[in-house]
C-alpha cells in the first residue's frame, strides 16, 4: 500500500500549496503583482511558531496550548506584517512597470531572509508535533500520519471558507468585481485602494498559516521560503492567474504529480511537477481555469 | 452643479485635454459632442479622477473634487455610465446591481431600488440570476444604466449610451433618459449620435482636439451649419 502511502503525502503537500497558492493568486488577480515575497510570509510562519512553541519536546498539556496559540497568533502577525508591507512598498507602485514592482517584491524577499537571519540565525530549528497529534492512522492498508491529516482538513476548511467568501458575501462579489474591472468598481464607490490591502494581508495570512502548520513536519530554515514560493507559482499558473479554485486544482495536480514521482522515479522527483506544468498551459495556455488576456 | 475650469489631462506624455471648462446646472442635460478622439471620454474619467487633471479645477456640488480619489468622487453623488462592456461579467445581474447599491445617496425624489429597477427594465428582472457577461449588448446598457441609478446619484455622466444598439432600443433609451431628466436628475451625454444628445440636452458643447470649439443651446447648435458639417450629420 506504498501507493497510497504517496498518494496521501502528495495531498498533503497539495494541502500547503494551495494555501499559499490562493493568495499569490488573490494577489496576482486583484493588483496584478507577483509577489516574489510571498513565500517569505511562508518561512515567517513557521519560524514565529518555531520562537513561541520551542523545541522542547514535551507532552505537557502546557506544551498543546502553546501550540494551538501559535497557530492563531502566527499567522496574524505575518498578516500584519503583509498589510505593512502592501502599504508602505505596494502601493506606490500599481500602476508602474511590470518589472519594478518585480524588482521590488524581489528586494523584499532579500530583505525578509536577511532579517529572519538576524533573528532566527541560519541554524535549523524543528518544532515538534504537540502529543494530541501525533501518531498515525492506517486507512485501507496505508499509513497516514495525525498531523498531516489535520494539515489536509485546514486547507479543505480554508478552501471552503474562500468559496463562501467570493462567491456568497459582497466582500467577496467585490473582490472578483475589482479583478475583473478595479476602475469600475472605484467608480461605484469602492475604495479599491483599502480593498487591495485587505486582499493582500488575506494572502500574507493565508501563507502564514501555512508556514505555521509546516513547522512541525520539516525542519525550519530560511530557505523554506524560496523553496514553496516555486512549487506555488507554478500551481497559480497551471490553475489560472487570479483564480482561488483554480488555485486548489493546481494544488492537487502538482502535489499528486510530486507524490507519483517519488513513487516512479524518485531520482526524476523534481521534473514530474515540470511535465505536469507544461502538459496543462500546452493544452490550456492561461491555465485551468484563467481567462486570457484582452 | 458641476464646473470643468481649464482642465487639462494627460495620457502619459499626451496632452489630450487642453483647457477644457464647461458647466451644467442642477438638473440640467448637456451634451459633449465631437468626433473620435477628440476627449469625450477622457473628459468623463478625468471627472470620476480615473485620470486625474494635472491643472485646471473641477467643483461638484460646491466641492472641490479635483484631486479626490474615484470612490469618494462617486460617494459625493457622480455616476459614470461608461462605454463598452464594462459590467462585471462574472457576477450576476443582482450582484451588479447590489454592488452599486451599497453606496446609495440620500435619493432625489422617489429614489431607486432594486425592485424599482426591475419595474422599469423587466428584461433585466428576468435576468436577475444571470452572470452579466451572458447579456446581450442592449441588455448590458440597461445594467449598466440601472446600475448606476441604484446608487442613486445627482448627477449622471453617460458615456456612448448609444453605441451599437438597435433603433427600437435606442427609442426606448430615449423615454428612460427623459424620465430621468423629469425627476430632476442632471446629466452630461457624451455622444457620437449627436442628435440623439441635442434631442435631450439643453445645451451642447463641441470638443475638438481636446478644446471646446463651440457651445450653445442646442436648439442653436442643430441649426447651424458649420457644426453639423463638423459633427458629419
Ligand atoms: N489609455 C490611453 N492611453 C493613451 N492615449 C489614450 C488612452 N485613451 C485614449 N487615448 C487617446 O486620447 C485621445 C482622446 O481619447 P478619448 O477616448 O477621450 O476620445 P473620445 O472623444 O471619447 O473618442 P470616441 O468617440 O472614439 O470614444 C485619443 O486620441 C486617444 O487615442
Ligand atoms: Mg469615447
Amino acid at each position: 500500500m506504498y501507493g497510497l502511502t504517496q498518494l496521501f503525502s502528495g495531498l498533503t503537500t497539495a494541502a500547503l500549496l494551495f494555501l499559499v497558492a490562493a493568495g499569490l493568486t488573490m494577489i496576482f488577480g486583484g493588483l496584478r503583482i507577483i509577489n516574489v515575497a510571498h513565500g517569505s510570509f511562508y518561512m515567517y510562519g513557521a519560524f514565529i511558531v518555531s520562537s513561541l512553541v520551542g523545541t522542547a519536546l514535551t507532552s505537557s498539556a502546557h506544551a498543546t496550548a502553546l501550540f494551538w496559540t501559535a497557530l492563531i497568533v502566527a499567522p496574524l502577525v505575518v498578516a500584519a506584517l503583509g498589510a505593512l508591507t502592501e502599504y508602505l512598498v505596494l502601493r506606490p507602485l500599481y500602476g508602474r512597470e511590470h518589472l519594478l514592482q518585480l524588482l521590488a517584491t524581489f528586494a523584499l524577499f532579500y530583505i525578509f531572509t536577511g532579517v529572519s537571519l538576524l533573528f532566527w540565525g541560519g541554524q535549523y530549528r524543528s518544532i515538534s508535533i504537540p502529543p494530541m497529534l501525533q501518531g498515525h492512522l492506517t486507512v485501507l492498508g496505508a499509513t497516514l500520519p495525525v498531523y498531516n491529516g489535520f494539515i489536509m482538513l485546514i486547507a479543505v476548511a480554508v478552501g471552503l471558507f474562500m468559496w463562501w467568501l467570493l462567491q456568497r458575501t459582497p466582500l467577496g462579489w467585490r473582490i472578483r468585481a475589482a479583478v475583473e474591472d478595479p476602475e469600475m468598481l472605484a467608480a461605484m464607490g469602492t475604495n479599491v485602494r483599502g480593498l487591495f490591502t485587505g486582499v493582500f494581508t488575506l494572502g500574507t495570512f493565508l501563507a502564514g498559516l501555512a508556514g505555521a502548520i509546516v513547522g512541525p513536519t520539516q525542519s525550519v530554515t530560511t530557505g523554506l521560503g524560496a523553496q514553496i514560493l516555486v512549487s506555488a507559482f507554478i500551481v497559480a499558473v497551471i490553475g489560472g492567474l487570479g483564480s482561488v479554485a483554480g488555485a486548489a486544482i493546481g494544488a492537487i495536480i502538482i502535489g499528486l504529480s510530486q507524490a507519483a514521482g517519488v513513487l516512479w522515479a524518485p531520482q526524476f522527483e523534481s521534473a514530474f511537477i515540470y511535465v505536469a506544468m507544461i502538459l496543462v498551459l500546452a493544452i490550456r495556455p492561461s491555465g485551468l481555469l484563467g481567462v486570457p488576456e484582452q | 452643479m458641476l464646473s470643468l475650469q481649464d482642465i487639462h489631462s494627460f495620457y502619459g506624455r499626451s496632452h489630450i485635454l487642453q483647457g477644457v471648462s464647461l458647466e451644467v446646472e442642477a438638473g440640467e442635460t448637456v451634451a459633449l459632442l465631437g468626433r473620435n478622439g477628440v476627449g469625450k471620454t477622457t473628459t468623463l474619467r478625468t471627472i470620476m479622477g480615473l485620470t486625474p487633471a494635472r491643472k485646471g479645477v473641477i467643483i461638484f456640488d460646491q466641492q472641490d473634487i479635483t484631486r479626490q480619489a474615484t470612490h469618494r468622487i462617486a460617494r459625493a453623488g457622480l455616476a459614470l455610465v461608461p462605454s463598452g462592456r464594462r459590467i462585471f461579467s462574472n457576477l450576476t445581474v443582482r450582484q451588479n446591481l447590489l454592488l452599486a447599491q451599497s453606496h446609495s445617496k440620500s435619493p432625489i425624489g422617489e429614489g431607486w431600488t432594486i425592485g424599482r429597477i426591475y419595474d422599469t427594465f423587466p428584461k433585466l428582472a428576468k435576468l436577475d440570476s444571470r452572470r452579466a457577461g451572458f447579456l446581450s449588448g442592449g441588455e448590458q446598457q440597461m445594467l449598466k444604466l440601472g446600475r448606476a441609478l441604484v446608487a442613486n446619484p445627482r448627477f449622471l455622466l453617460l458615456d456612448e449610451l448609444t453605441e451599437g444598439l438597435a433603433p427600437a432600443i435606442v427609442g426606448d433609451l430615449f423615454m428612460w433618459l427623459k424620465q430621468l431628466q423629469d425627476e430632476g436628475l442632471g446629466m452630461l451625454i457624451c455622444e457620437q449620435n449627436a442628435l440623439f444628445a441635442l434631442d435631450l440636452a439643453q445645451r451642447a458643447y463641441i470638443l475638438d482636439k481636446g478644446q471646446i470649439r463651440h457651445q450653445g443651446t442646442a436648439d442653436k447648435l442643430r441649426g447651424s451649419k458649420e457644426v453639423m458639417q463638423y459633427l458629419g450629420v
